[in-house]
């Protein structure tokens, strides 16, 4: 099942989640995702002609809250496990290119 | 040059900021000034195990804004993840729908500078929640504010149907007075409640072909100054760039640009080219959004008349001109206060210029919309009345109103108390004409032997009579008089 991902899509797939693999790392996940992907590839054995999409496993929708304010956590403890923190901020290494998405 | 012509194509994604008390998916109240990260939870934070909750009002608000854009709300929406990593995004998603929007297929009108109104398409409204903000010091770090996360926006997407930068503008003005009416949204500019993006190209006619620019986004635009202005410049730039190298539209040369607000110029952003690879899925921690019938109706009931459909039914309806009719219907409260006045029985015209004239200048001055200066609409139709039936000069009824808001007593009163009331008496001002016209021999003169002085000394006779009466004939009654007897 080797063929479900190569070495290459490991690689961006590892770029795209900021995560800084080693040539080993690469080769040991491109077999691990493999055999994950042909795990799931025997789902394609059954038939799915005419079964509708799931988007959602539960049988239920509309699960609200009233709109109103519950206490946040406040400054001090939102920032209590932050690995660094200046004044209020969480502190980050600097952002070059601002191209915050939303 | 002139053998070349060009079209301008834009389509417009906009941010709408909904003004609910709480966030999206969690019961954080939503900020502005307040200390950085003072309202997050663990929810907003994305801290592990944390689930999301759909804020109905939300979600109401959105199907609002959605039927208001004439779109269909679709019975079944789902909520899906937009992978991205960044410091303002402490998820690494965005919860956001991509497949299944809450609206697709409306439309909007705007209307033009000639008067008409033009139809421009919705592509698509959904609902997702806003990151946080990053911010960069100068030091060798950066600060991240997460009191913004999970904000409830609405995105609205429209066709490429727009062929202006003005056009462009008219839509964002009218998409803001639009949520204001429905009050899904305060659309406050300075708070960042819009955010528009954009994207921009040209269709080039030369007698050797004809030619698509390569479409360029301008991102985060906050103004409308800022939007019109980028979408001018773009424009030229394409121009230019099409005339100086030939480049045409292509899979993959669209370009994102951000908005130098300073030198007022469009500067290509350079984005690594898996930057758009979000990897939607459906998110597992939300369940989806199914409407009946019957909820979609009771949202429905809470339509109102749209601003554009006021604004011409002003002109048609009362005989505004289309400037007052644009003034009067700008926000919700205004054209409500004088829809109220004239149920109260004021006549449409003198009504609208007693708001336009004194009333919103009064409120721009106190900083407060119409309805919030204390006027009563029945007191300002009563003193339309009054202005109407000539108890009181269109100046006199100006003052009048001023001293309404400011003492809160009805025109009437006013009237007598600041000595306004114009003498209608024909009998008791037929006395001071002749007194007038005894006292001026030579300007009686003037006049009836119709000399080219006769308009001059009729308008001195006519200012005489008003003088003795210290300004409280009434002008029109005065002329009759001055007509009957200098035949
Ligand atoms: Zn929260």
């Amino acid at each position: 099942m080797s063929e479900q991902i190569d070495a290459e899509q490991v690689r961006k797939v590892a770029k795209l989640a900021r995560l800084q693999l080693s040539d080993s790392e690469i080769e040991e996940f491109t077999g691990q995702l493999g055999a994950i992907l042909g795990y799931v590839e025997k789902m394609n054995e059954l038939d799915t002609e005419g079964v509708e999409p799931l988007a959602h496993c539960l049988p239920i929708s509309n699960v609200f809250r009233a709109d109103e304010v519950e206490p946040s956590l406040g400054t001090d403890r939102a920032l209590a496990n932050a690995p660094e923190r200046d004044g209020p901020f969480f502190k980050v290494p600097k952002i070059l290119d601002d191209n915050s998405a939303a | 040059m002139s053998d070349i012509s060009y079209e301008v194509i834009v389509g417009l994604e906009i941010h709408v900021q909904l003004c609910t008390k709480t966030k999206m998916f969690c019961s954080c109240e939503l900020s502005f000034g307040q200390e950085a990260n003072a309202r997050v939870c663990p929810v907003c934070l994305g801290l592990p195990g944390a689930l999301p909750v759909m804020n109905r009002q939300a979600v109401e608000y959105a199907m609002l804004a959605a039927m208001a854009l004439n779109c269909e709300v679709s019975p079944f929406t789902k909520w899906d993840r937009k992978s991205y990593y960044y410091p303002d995004l402490p998820k690494n998603y965005q919860i956001s729908q991509y497949d299944l929007p809450l609206g697709s297929h409306g439309y909007i009108e705007i209307p033009l500078e000639d008067g008409q109104t033009k139809r421009v398409r919705i592509l698509r409204v959904h609902l997702e929640e806003d990151a946080g903000k990053n911010l960069h010091t100068a030091g060798n770090f950066s600060q991240v504010d997460l009191n913004r996360a999970g904000t409830p926006l609405l995105e609205i997407v429209t066709e490429p149907d727009m062929n202006s930068p003005s056009q462009v503008r008219a839509l964002a003005v009218e998409l803001q007075r639009i949520v204001r009416y429905l009050g899904v949204s305060e659309g406050d500019m300075q708070k960042g409640h819009m955010r528009f993006e954009p994207n921009i190209n040209l269709a080039i006619k030369r007698p050797d072909g004809e030619f698509r620019t390569p479409i360029a986004e301008v991102k985060n635009l906050n103004s409308f100054r800022a939007l019109e202005r980028s979408i001018a410049y773009e424009v030229q730039r394409q121009l230019d760039e099409f005339l100086e190298t030939g480049v045409t539209l292509q899979m993959g040369n669209k370009s994102t640009r951000g908005w130098n607000d300073v030198d007022e110029v469009t500067v290509l952003q350079r984005e690594k080219e898996e930057a758009h690879d979000y990897r939607y899925f459906p998110d597992p921690d939300l369940v989806p959004v199914t409407t009946t019938p019957q909820w979609l109706e009771e949202i429905r009931s809470r339509l109102c008349e749209l601003p554009l459909a006021r604004q011409t039914r002003y002109v048609t309806e009362y005989g505004l001109s289309d400037y007052d009719a644009g003034v009067l219907t700008a926000e919700r409260p205004t054209a409500d206060f004088f829809e109220r006045a004239l149920a109260a029985g004021g006549e449409p015209k003198r009504v609208c210029n007693l708001l336009t004239q004194v009333g919103l200048k009064m409120a721009r001055e106190e900083g407060v919309d119409l309805a919030a200066l204390g006027l009563e609409p029945a007191g300002v139709a009563d003193l339309a009345k009054m202005a109407d039936a000539g108890t009181v000069s269109a100046t006199a009824a100006n003052t009048i109103l001023e001293s309404m808001v400011a003492t809160g007593k009805a025109p009437t009163a006013l009237a007598q108390e600041l000595n306004l009331i114009q003498t209608s008496d024909a009998g008791e001002l037929e006395g001071i004409v002749d007194q007038v016209l005894a006292e001026n021999v030579q300007a009686v003169q003037d006049v009836v032997t119709g000399s080219k002085k006769s308009k001059k000394a009729r308008g001195f006779l006519l200012g005489q009579v008003i003088q003795k009466t210290k300004g409280q004939a009434n002008p029109k009654v005065v002329s009759e008089i001055l007509d009957r007897k200098l035949k």
